[in-house]
């Protein structure tokens, strides 16, 4: 072959390739929080794409994706909501919603999402197209007085469910008809819910507490019977050690029967029985949990801390809930994303200003890369679960 | 409320009378790291701009009627009935105090 036809050859495979579609389903984002940034990068074979940049205070940011996984909605701290384009890799829409917000949720139909709000307390509904406000839901308690909104989650028929934390209360909105949400409220629930998840099905809501020790429970398919308190008294009078990061109940991990919860100022996962909602056991682990998250299989639990111990993760084999083995993947380990099936985890070390990514078969690193003061980690398999 | 501790007044005019100079000044390095922990720690609850979040807006604006030795006594042993905790154990008052007058911006470091 002649070098000009190599030339030419060589030209049009590139053009093929800059035009070739890139599929959306092994992408995912990294926030780089002091910078309002994402990484937008793949895990096929871990690397970074690009960056996007432009999204505000992201000091406490969650991310959730569209049904078709090309777009990523970030819940800013500012009160910012960004609809981002992982393919274009730029800012699609963008409006500033609120002046202090937690995080938000994505409906069952993909065509709302949800904000919850601190200052002005309440919930905002948005077009997930347009991002134009379609509900808005002032978050006014029992007590008379707006309170934060923490702990927001979508189940299915485009029901989400939300805790009050100033005034212990949780409120479920159907947004069937998004211009008339149908708000329950449920008062008294227990002192300062501070984060809830939901289950995959969708039904179960469980809200943590940290005023008390417990965990409030609603089972939305049969809301009539009310908020439960399960894991009553598990502290059991001791004084709780300081809080130096508030645990995440984000996801829901749960295996069988069981579900694993961390602990509010202990050194303990918690393991609940979902079908008595009784306690069945503790693990002892290195610090306070922050995320106590299983592996897609459910047969790994990992396990990161607050301060002082937030340079290390535990694994736990959930069967026989015996220790694995205590990794130290860098400094400050904010949070950690498994990919779709599990085989890899994706770790954000704050203070070392890198992702690293393990093995978790076995349990060692087999990649990292730079990213400034990384936080929070999501992939796009999120788009297709129920409360992610 | 299982989470209860000394009033914070009663931890205040006590650490009013405990610090002075218990503690040398942090040294530039530390003061260095008391600023990431202030932006990046204190920011997970406060607002990686001091804005606010689940707790209160640290602003210089909020902070300045408001002496530097009551936000240190509130560093130093939390405040009761909020998620906000006794950092003591990780900061001395020398650390903490450089903190307070971080925050209302009367240190050198910006």
């Amino acid at each position: 072959m002649s070098a000009r036809w190599t030339a030419i050859l060589a030209a049009g495979l590139l053009a093929a390739c800059s035009s070739a579609p890139r599929p959306t389903g092994d992408l995912g984002v990294i926030v780089e929080r002091a910078d309002g940034r994402l990484i937008v990068v793949e895990s096929t074979t871990n690397t970074q794409l690009g960056r996007v940049s432009g999204l505000g205070d992201l000091s406490h940011a969650s991310v959730v994706f569209s049904r078709d996984e090309r777009f990523a909605y970030v819940f800013g701290r500012d009160g910012g909501l960004t609809k981002v384009d992982l393919l274009e890799r730029r800012i699609a829409k963008r409006v500033v919603q609120s002046g202090n917000s937690i995080g938000g949720a994505i409906s069952q139909d993909g065509r709302l999402v949800a904000v919850a709000n601190y200052e002005p307390g309440g919930v905002k509904v948005f077009d997930a197209d347009s991002l134009d406000l379609v509900a808005d839901i002032p978050a006014v308690g029992a007590d008379g007085e707006r309170s934060k909104v923490v702990g927001l989650e979508d189940s299915t028929d485009n029901v989400f469910a939300f805790s009050l934390y100033d005034s212990g209360e949780i409120w479920v909105a159907d947004l069937k008809d998004p211009k008339a949400p149908k708000l329950t409220k449920h008062t008294g629930i227990g002192k300062q819910p501070y984060d809830a998840l939901i289950s995959l099905d969708g039904r179960t809501y469980l809200a943590g507490l940290f005023g008390e020790d417990g965990i409030a429970m609603l089972d939305l398919w049969n809301p009539g019977q009310g908020v439960r308190r399960v894991l009553d008294h598990y502290g059991r009078g001791q004084e709780p050690l300081p809080v130096y990061k508030m645990p995440h109940l984000e996801g829901w991990a749960a295996v069988g029967n069981h579900a694993f919860l961390p602990a509010v100022g202990r050194h303990e996962v918690l393991v609940v029985d979902m079908d008595t909602w009784k306690e069945a056991g503790r693990i002892p682990v290195a610090g306070q949990p922050v995320f106590a998250m299983l592996r897609p299989d459910g047969r790994q639990l990992w396990v990161n801390f607050a301060l002082p111990d937030n340079g290390k993760v535990q694994v736990f084999d959930v069967p026989t809930r015996k220790l694995l083995k205590t990794l130290e993947p860098g400094k400050a380990v904010l949070h950690m994303e498994f990919t779709p099936r599990g085989e890899r985890v994706w770790m954000s070390a704050r203070d070392s200003d890198k992702v690293v990514v393990y093995d978790t078969a076995t349990l060692e690193k087999v990649a990292e890369m730079p990213a400034t003061k990384p936080s929070g980690i999501f992939f796009t398999a999120r788009a297709h679960r129920i409360g992610l | 409320m299982s989470r209860g501790r000394l009033g914070g007044g009663l931890v205040a005019a006590l650490l009013l009378l405990a610090t002075p100079a218990l503690a040398s000044e942090p040294t530039a390095l530390r003061a260095a790291e008391l600023k990431d922990m202030v932006i990046q720690d204190c920011g997970s609850c406060h607002g990686m701009t001091m804005k606010g979040g689940l707790g209160l807006p640290l602003t210089r604006d909020r902070l300045a009627e408001i002496p530097a030795e009551a936000l240190s006594a509130a560093i130093l042993d939390g405040r009761p009935g909020t998620p906000m905790p006794p950092w003591r154990g990780m900061l001395n008052e020398a650390e903490a105090d450089w903190i307070a007058r971080y925050l209302k911006g009367e240190t050198d470091v910006r």
